[in-house]
């Protein structure tokens, strides 16, 4: 009875929204072109991937090219530098938007705001080999960044090349880039704010701050859950496109992070199943971070991603 | 009704505007110190320590040099090819997406939607991604770096939830009609989807014109570089001798120094002339709760 309803209500589905499947193909295509074969593709992990015997037919390995990258020479140092940058970038990162949003949100002339939020997204369309090629430039021992240091009295020194610096110089680049364009979520949230929640404060006395606290942050908090959700997901997703253009070997003991790793030794040094082995595990330990922060969320401030 | 502000609250104000002064300056300078000493005159520029306002001497040899690279000018074109014809494809399949999904009423919307949504989470990772465009023969070539990326699911997410805010009345009044639902997405969904296809434009453009990565990764012929990987090459690999070529050795590091400075204003500035006109809209591109049904 139950069976025979559900192909009754395909076939009426199908009847009904013929046209409507008809043009998602396409996308379907590309998902599982472009997105579901590369994580197949994956199980050669799990093999001895040879280009010319492909994907199905390479030899079967089990677990030996994890194992080959849990007991490298590089497996602690990239943990930890994953890890460290990951974090200072979650710990400054993703509070500046949020105080920024704070700020514009106090701003009372229109004009002014509006250009306050032109300026501080333009870095964000600047593109991620001008910045880099900025950052080079600008902290070469002749360049501005050390014109200012020598300015106020301090000695001059290639800073790129300093594997102490290199965080720093990362996580405060990317502030500079993403605090404007970070911004607009929480903007657009405060803004849903519900005025005469302010009003009825003013009137009981609450002065700036006190409205701070118990109006705008709860109501926003929804907001910042979510992001803080997603930011925890990608943890250890730190992206390589601007290690690549940043890092040099004289700096590799603090910025070789896992995907760059993967770069090197996949694209360059083609070693394609034990690269492969470390994407996969960095993927694994990612979703199961976004999983777990996930229900924490759901559990304690009943907001979630789903 | 307007309520009188304490001294604290002026106070607050105060180093509120001043603060927000001094982030905007920092977030432009870099940008107008680029600027300016591309401007500048090479050899009064490897002499100058510090901060510029103004151009040092004012000279456009740089531009000139940069407009006379076949290389760079080559990049252009490869970079402006990739870009109206991605975009194009993109905004076509990103539409079909998100109509298809806020559709109501449809059996397999949630599956399909769970199958796109997982994607944002999960990946096979680098290396499958690049055997599998071996795989699929599209390295090499520039439809390599335009097919693999027609949706972005972020994007397709945002369009979506726009798409759903489209009344159903209007929809079901163009299926009264007869009109199918290729045609109530061309002629219904589309011209009340202005302001967001605007911002779908610019997101994936932006995104285009900047993309570097997988085009230094498949692409070998290097006429076939865009943009951005030429430009990779003059700033961080330090290739501006050849550029230079003809001046002495000394004046080739100077006219080197402002040559780059003018390949940055030169790829940049189309991007930084669009933007503003879209600020506005911005606030529609945003997805928080999106993911939810």
């Amino acid at each position: 009875m139950n069976k025979r309803s559900f192909t009754y209500r395909i076939r009426k589905d199908w009847l009904r929204n013929k046209a409507l499947y008809v043009l998602v193909i396409p996308v379907l295509v590309f998902y599982i072109l472009f997105h579901y074969k590369p994580m197949y593709g994956a199980i050669i992990a799990f093999k001895d991937y040879t280009p010319t015997l492909g994907v199905a037919k390479s030899e079967w390995v089990g677990f030996a090219n994890f194992t080959r990258f849990f007991n490298s020479i590089y497996f602690g140092r990239l943990i930890r530098n994953t890890i460290s940058l990951s974090v200072y970038n979650l710990l400054f990162g993703f509070p500046a938007p949020i105080i920024l949003a704070l700020l514009l949100n106090e701003v009372r002339g229109k004009k002014f705001k509006s250009l306050a939020q032109t300026v501080t997204y333009l870095p964000h369309f600047i593109s991620l080999i001008v910045v880099a090629g900025m950052i080079t430039d600008f902290s070469l021992t002749t360049g501005l960044f050390n014109d200012i240091i020598a300015f106020f009295g301090g000695q001059r020194s290639p800073l790129l090349q300093n594997p102490k610096l290199y965080r720093s110089i990362y996580v405060s680049s990317s502030i500079w880039q993403e605090i404007g364009w970070g911004s607009i979520i929480y903007l657009s949230a405060l803004a849903g704010v519900d005025s005469q929640l302010y009003e009825a404060a003013q009137i009981d006395g609450a002065g700036k701050w006190k409205q701070l606290i118990n109006i705008t942050l709860p109501s926003i908090a929804p907001t910042i859950i979510i992001m803080f959700i997603l930011k925890t997901g990608s943890l250890m997703n730190m992206g390589y496109e601007k290690t690549i253009l940043l890092y040099n070997p004289a700096t590799y003991e603090t910025a070789d992070i896992i995907s760059s790793h993967i770069y090197r030794v996949g694209l360059l040094e083609q070693d394609w199943s034990y690269s492969t082995a470390i994407g996969l595990f960095n993927s694994v330990i990612n979703f199961a971070l976004l999983l777990f922060t996930n229900k924490m969320s759901k559990r304690y401030s009943e907001t979630s991603l789903w | 009704m307007k309520i009188k502000r304490s001294r604290g609250e002026r106070i607050f104000s105060i180093f509120n505007y001043l603060f927000l002064t001094v982030l905007m300056i920092i977030c432009i300078y870099p940008v107008w110190y680029v600027a300016m000493a591309s401007f500048s005159k090479s050899n009064l520029l490897t002499q100058h320590f510090g901060l510029l306002l103004k151009p040092l001497g004012f000279s456009l040899d740089a531009y000139k040099k940069v407009f006379q690279n076949p290389m760079i000018m080559r990049g252009y074109a490869n970079t402006i090819f990739i870009l109206v014809v991605g975009v194009t494809f993109d905004l076509v399949m990103t539409s079909l997406g998100a109509y298809f999904l806020s559709r109501k009423r449809v059996m397999f919307k949630r599956p399909i939607m769970l199958l796109v949504i997982f994607t944002m989470f999960f990946s096979g990772g680098m290396i499958p991604f690049y055997l599998n465009l071996k795989d699929l023969h599209l390295t090499n070539s520039h439809w390599g770096l335009i097919i693999p990326f027609m949706i972005n699911t972020h994007n397709l997410i945002i369009l979506r939830t726009s798409f759903e805010s489209i009344p159903d009345s209007l929809v079901e009044a163009a299926q009264i009609d007869g009109a199918g639902h290729f045609t109530i997405l061309v002629k219904v969904v589309v011209p009340l989807s202005k302001a967001i296809l605007a911002v779908m434009i610019l997101y994936y453009g932006v995104s285009i014109w900047n993309a570097w990565f997988w085009a230094s990764a498949i692409i070998r012929t290097r006429e076939m570089y865009p943009l951005q990987v030429i430009l990779r090459e003059i700033l961080m690999q330090n290739d501006v001798a050849s550029m230079s070529a003809g001046a002495g050795a000394s004046d080739a590091e100077a006219i080197g120094m402002s040559i780059k400075y003018a390949t940055i204003i030169v790829a940049t500035v189309p991007i930084l002339c669009v933007y503003p006109f879209l600020q506005k809209h911005f606030t529609k591109g945003t997805m928080v709760g999106a993911v939810k049904e």
